[in-house]
């Protein structure tokens, strides 16, 4: 037990000692002492007014809940066409959907690149937005869950006139919500996090998201330690928080799905 | 149940369409946003990367064909194969050691308990942080001399080394970095395999006399074989073309110092977005493509269709 808490301690070290030269002045910044000798906020005053973070925070959170959002929507559609409706073809669409679920980002990232362009989607939100929203994992998730719900359930409905957006929108998302809701929090926690695209497609600074930002800001200010790790503060703690509240949820759905 | 509809019936033929064509068009309306958008943002993409690989694309957007042009210049290129090179190296030291942690923190935590849960956010704590901030505070950490992580070295024997700025250890640096951030979704996935495995068998295992190490090599290992083949799987993915593994090195070494931590997907990026050589990345990443589709294939036939069940 003890050496487990050890390992857990050792662990989290990173992410205390990011907090810990936050609180530091600059010239404390390689003292190696874990409480800061004389703490201070500067830094986080210093980002938060003398660097547009506000801007990159809100780019951030707009492209990442409207990723989430509109991903959800999609998804859910999809993943009820696929388990609960009739239709020729619908296997071989399934699977070639499927086959995507292992291309990554950095594998396909010039043609989306040259694509993008194409579609005159560089340096903007559409750009940002619209590419993001779609992976086949969500799709798969959802349409497992959408196969283990019982029949009886639209048939009522269906008996009584109802129209299958009827059903789709007032029984199949109601009963969705709790795997909606954690699909929620790993879709939001993806796209806060992403950096490969936006990096990839902005290099206009007002659509920049925060760890673009942050990645320019530490060549941009080489040896200011202590302005890098209060930036990284801000940018990492809403998710530990989220993490905090929600980490039940989160494991659970990791650990029965085995994706994410 | 299977009984005519009679106000649905009559609503259907309204609009002239029988109740099964009624269904295919809300079928194919509801998949299509979604179907649409994997193939236009991923589906293209895929195709198109062994389409651009042919030619020769300049600044401007000319496209010139080249025929095997581009894979002729990849066949004498030693920077490529010396990104094949680490790329290799990378997997071959990662991949077996998120196995190790991966199972060996979830035995370790498997029992639920309260402690063991508080152990198991701890453990998993890195995943929630970005692989920009990570890369930063471990570059901050691994500063020569001064960072903490230097600092501490010469009480483990490892003094006078640079852990990143040193071509022999960079590469295996990154490595525990990597570890070091994704043991813990490996972690909860073993969680989710050993849960599966029948408490009965350890208790008959123990009546017969097995001790832990017997029942673990008997029991645990061989029902986790589904658990395992995906770990093995996902992981060698992500090693080789994932998100992640890009973020990290991009954002702490660049591919340096000379190169010795330039895997492929780096040295593709730096060919296309630094010199601007669309053709030859694309080339490049068709190999990565290619190779993707063949591993989807063989999970798939495995698998069954993408499902995990005990034999």
């Amino acid at each position: 037990m003890l050496a487990t808490a050890a390992l857990g301690l050792m662990t989290v070290f990173p992410l205390v000692w990011m907090l810990v030269i936050s609180l530091k002045p600059a010239s404390d910044v390689f003292t190696p002492s874990l409480i800061p000798e004389r703490p201070t906020l500067g830094n986080f005053l210093y980002v938060l007014t003398e660097v547009p973070f506000l801007r990159y925070l809100f780019n951030s959170f707009f492209v990442s809940a409207t990723v989430t959002v509109a991903a959800l929507f999609f998804h859910s559609m999809a993943g009820y066409s696929l388990a609960r409706l009739r239709f020729p073809g619908r296997d071989i669409l399934f699977l070639a959907m499927f086959s995507t679920f292992l291309v990554s980002l950095p594998v396909i990232i010039v043609p989306l690149f040259i694509l993008t362009r194409t579609l005159h989607m560089l340096d903007s939100y559409a750009g940002l937005i619209i590419p993001a929203i779609f992976n086949a994992f969500g799709i798969f998730l959802l349409r497992q869950y959408y196969l283990s719900l019982p029949r009886e359930l639209e048939e009522a409905a269906i008996m009584d006139g109802a129209g299958y957006w009827r059903i789709y929108w007032s029984i199949i998302l109601p009963l969705s919500r709790p795997i909606l809701s954690a699909l929620a929090i790993l879709f939001f926690l993806a796209n806060w996090n992403a950096f490969l695209w936006p990096l990839t497609i902005t290099s206009d600074l007002d659509l920049w998201v925060v760890q673009v930002a942050i990645a320019n800001f530490k060549s941009q200010y080489a040896a200011a330690w202590n302005y890098v790790m209060a930036a990284s503060t801000i940018v990492a703690v809403p998710m530990l928080v989220l993490f905090v509240i929600f980490q039940r949820q989160i494991m659970e759905s990791i650990k029965t799905n085995g994706l994410k | 149940m299977d009984q005519m509809k009679p106000p649905a019936a009559g609503a259907n033929s309204a609009r002239g369409l029988t109740a099964k064509q009624r269904e295919r068009c809300a079928a194919w309306l509801f998949v299509l946003p979604d179907a649409l958008g994997l193939l236009v943002f991923v589906g293209v993409p895929m195709l198109l990367s062994l389409v651009v690989g042919f030619f020769e694309v300049n600044g401007f957007g000319g496209y010139r064909f080249v025929g095997f042009g581009n894979y002729r210049r990849m066949w004498g290129d030693p920077l490529f194969w010396s990104s094949v090179k680490v790329t290799v190296a990378y997997a071959v030291m990662l991949v077996p050691a998120l196995y190790v942690a991966g199972l060996g923190l979830a035995l370790l935590v498997q029992k639920t308990n309260r402690f063991n849960a508080v152990m198991r956010s701890m453990f998993f704590a890195p995943q929630m942080v970005s692989l920009v901030v990570v890369a930063l505070v471990w570059q901050l950490m691994l500063v020569e001399k001064v960072g903490i992580v230097s600092r501490l070295a010469p009480l483990v024997g490892l003094g006078g080394i640079s852990l990143l700025g040193d071509p022999n250890l960079a590469l295996f640096t990154l490595v525990l970095v990597s570890v070091w951030f994704l043991m813990g979704f490996y972690m909860l996935i073993f969680l989710g395999g050993l849960q599966d495995i029948p408490a009965e068998y350890y208790e008959a295992a123990k009546i017969d006399g097995a001790g832990p190490v017997t029942s673990f090599w008997y029991i645990t290992l061989p029902l986790l074989k589904p658990t395992s083949f995906f770990v093995l799987l996902v992981s060698l993915v992500a090693a080789v073309a994932g998100g992640q593994v890009f973020d990290l090195i991009y954002v702490m070494t660049k591919g340096g110092p000379v190169n010795s931590t330039s895997v492929l997907i780096i040295y593709i990026y730096k060919q296309a977005f630094q010199f601007g050589a669309f053709g030859y990345a694309s080339a490049m990443a068709s190999l990565l493509v290619l190779a993707l589709m063949l591993v989807t294939v063989f999970f798939f036939v495995l698998t069954r269709g993408g499902r995990f069940e005990h034999d």
